[in-house]
């Protein structure tokens, strides 16, 4: 990690959203899918949780400049170490995808290419910072720092030869590998089995503490988000619902995020019948 | 996973290699799918309402004649006989004297088709480097203009009737023009200069170092060439359009994109790498039906290939030739059927596994 590229480390907050707003054209008008979030993240680990549809993984999509078209993201302040996204050509963002900030994609299975070994996919990542004949070796030992054991074998390999967790971790070095100074990850785990899930998690976990990077981590499960983030976004509808320090996420005041937590099974007891959300309109306003 | 494959097919067919198995597997399968194809062209050689005596001694031949030859066809054997020897005849490379020519069949064919071979590769070249292209182009760019100009490209290719834009073409630059040569492989002048060893003009003039023969023949082969080329591309561009709209929208691009890869190295590397794979059975697939000599084409340009040998077959019943013609178009598809497989395990990983397992 080298701070000093960052021209106000620590003082200033590394990503600002404000009033990020995200917009589909449909055949009754635009349909926001993200309405006015706001947040600013320093060097530290931001949960991002919600239900399918909230907008959690088009948010993150948008801080990259990747909204699907024919969506439109527009913000009041969207600014990345005092960069204005809202305004980068596309030489700007080739100059930080990949080299400044990346994304951990959801499943291996579909997120790699499936003709090119992950020893390519891996160089073609390292490249953008590193020579050719670095490239490797850093591929190499990006591999072993994810704790792939025989790094020799999954170089080769193409992505259907490997297990679901170890594509994971081929990702992670992946987007690793230039040591970008934000990361998002996105459902990061939700693809893989459950033991596996805790295994990966950990190894990101280390990764991105040893390098001090900014984290924003995505996902469904708020247990996950609680014990694996330092702040948490609760998302409703396209909205922040609720903005709450990891370890007060128990005592979070919004009825949305204490009717997921009523949802968690118990370790000595059972929550049968299971409560279901009772949704109340107004959370969408 | 390579050891345990390993070891299974050892526990499975003893110490002989993997390769002799897949090997014996792929001879055994052509040689089911000849016979099946042997099987068709022997049974549409029993219902046709051609009699086949009669095609060899004549309409004018006496009852005991015709009862001879009829014995010494062996047309008194059960069926099962019969196909018997058509095959072992089949095998062996006689496939009977043309009505129509008075050669064996096999020697016919074996000029026409290099012919056919020519204007066929040249034309699937054109067609595959200009569509992909232009299939990448329209599919990049979707829903534009650009989109829209090379649909209607595609589509005047692929609806307007070859035998017009053939006779437009031959009007245009050979009689007004003179830019290229008229119907025909090679003008006369050059025709006896060269020999023929592959059959292939292109190849054969080249080989000899006859420049000016090898030009003539580029000049007569253009048209005909651009043409079928043009026929294929409409289709080939199309495909490739569809193939890369579907790559383009997969999870793997967005990595690609967040990994900060240049635009052309998404499209041309990453999604039609992918694209490929398809990509491969419909440029066979175009071949081969080039390949079976475009009658139109081959007519309108007066080019001796296998499209207008059957065709004048067909119209004097010349059974023998038919047959043949059938025959050998039907080996054409079974070997480009193998090729574009093997192409396949070569570009598709996934798939270069599946048949290792089997």
């Amino acid at each position: 990690m080298n701070p000093d590229r960052l021209k106000n480390a620590g003082s200033k907050a590394l990503l600002t959203v404000d009033d990020l707003r995200i917009a589909f054209p449909s055949r009754h008008g635009p349909v926001e899918v993200v309405r006015g979030v706001s947040f600013a993240l320093g060097r530290e680990r931001l949960g991002i949780v919600g239900e399918s549809g909230s907008g959690k993984s088009q948010t993150g999509r948008a801080i990259l400049g990747l909204t699907p078209r024919p969506g439109r993201a527009t913000a009041r302040t969207l600014d990345f170490d005092g960069i204005d996204l809202r305004h980068a050509t596309p030489a700007a963002w080739r100059s930080l995808r990949g080299i400044r900030i990346s994304m951990i994609m959801q499943d291996p299975k579909f997120s790699l290419n499936p003709v090119m070994t992950i020893g390519r996919q891996l160089i073609e990542a390292a490249r953008r910072t590193s020579s050719r004949a670095e490239s490797k070796d850093r591929a190499m030992a990006m591999l072993e720092a994810v704790q792939i054991h025989d790094p020799y074998r999954v170089f080769g390999a193409y992505p259907h030869e490997l297990s679901g967790g170890m594509g994971q971790r081929a990702m992670i070095a992946m987007m690793l590998i230039t040591e970008p100074d934000l990361l998002i990850a996105d459902e990061p785990t939700s693809a893989l089995d459950v033991t596996v899930q805790i295994e990966v998690l950990r190894i990101l976990d280390r990764l991105v503490t040893d390098r001090g990077m900014g984290l924003i981590f995505i996902s469904h499960d708020l247990r996950l988000v609680s014990s694996f983030c330092d702040r948490v976004l609760v998302m409703y509808a396209g909205r922040v619902v609720e903005e709450v320090k990891a370890k007060d996420l128990i005592r979070a005041k919004h009825p949305y995020t204490q009717g997921l937590f009523k949802c968690l099974p118990l370790i000595d007891g059972d929550r049968a019948p299971l409560p279901t959300l009772q949704r109340d309109a107004d959370w969408a306003l | 996973m390579a050891g345990t494959f390993l070891q299974q097919t050892e526990g499975r067919y003893g110490a002989l290699p993997t390769w002799f198995w897949k090997g014996t597997k792929l001879i055994a399968t052509i040689a089911v799918t000849i016979l099946g194809l042997l099987l068709i062209t022997f049974f549409i050689s029993h219902v046709i309402p051609v009699d086949p005596v009669l095609a060899v001694v004549g309409d004018r031949a006496s009852q005991s004649t015709y009862d001879k030859m009829f014995i010494e066809m062996g047309l008194d054997k059960p069926l099962w006989q019969q196909f018997f020897f058509y095959v072992e005849k089949v095998l062996s490379g006689n496939l009977g004297n043309s009505f129509l020519t008075k050669k064996p069949v096999f020697d016919d064919l074996a000029r026409a088709f290099p012919a056919t071979l020519e204007l066929a590769t040249v034309s699937i070249l054109i067609g595959t480097l200009v569509g992909i292209p232009l299939g990448v182009l329209s599919a990049v760019k979707s829903g534009t203009l650009t989109d829209q100009i090379v649909r209607v490209i595609g589509l005047i290719g692929y609806s307007v009737p070859i035998f017009w834009l053939g006779l437009l073409g031959l009007l245009v630059f050979y009689a007004k023009l003179s830019w290229i040569s008229g119907p025909g492989r090679i003008d006369i002048e050059f025709e006896y200069n060269v020999t023929r060893t592959t059959g292939l003009l292109l190849i054969d003039s080249a080989m000899q170092g006859q420049w000016d023969a090898f030009r003539n023949v580029v000049s007569h082969i253009t048209l005909p060439a651009s043409l079928l080329g043009y026929y294929s591309l409409a289709y080939i561009s199309r495909m490739t359009r569809s193939f890369m709209q579907t790559e383009l929208a997969q999870e793997y691009i967005i990595t690609a994109r967040v990994k900060g890869v240049p635009e052309w190295r998404i499209i041309w590397v990453h999604a039609l790498r992918n694209a490929a794979v398809p990509l491969v059975t419909v440029i066979a697939l175009s071949y081969a039906g080039l390949l079976e000599g475009s009658v139109l084409t081959e007519t309108v340009f007066a080019w001796p290939g296998l499209g207008l040998y059957l065709t004048n077959s067909l119209q004097v019943a010349d059974m023998n030739a038919v047959l043949g013609g059938t025959l050998l178009i039907g080996v054409i598809f079974i070997a480009l059927n193998l090729l574009s497989d093997l192409l396949y395990t070569l570009l598709d990983p996934r798939v270069r596994r599946r048949v290792g397992q089997r």
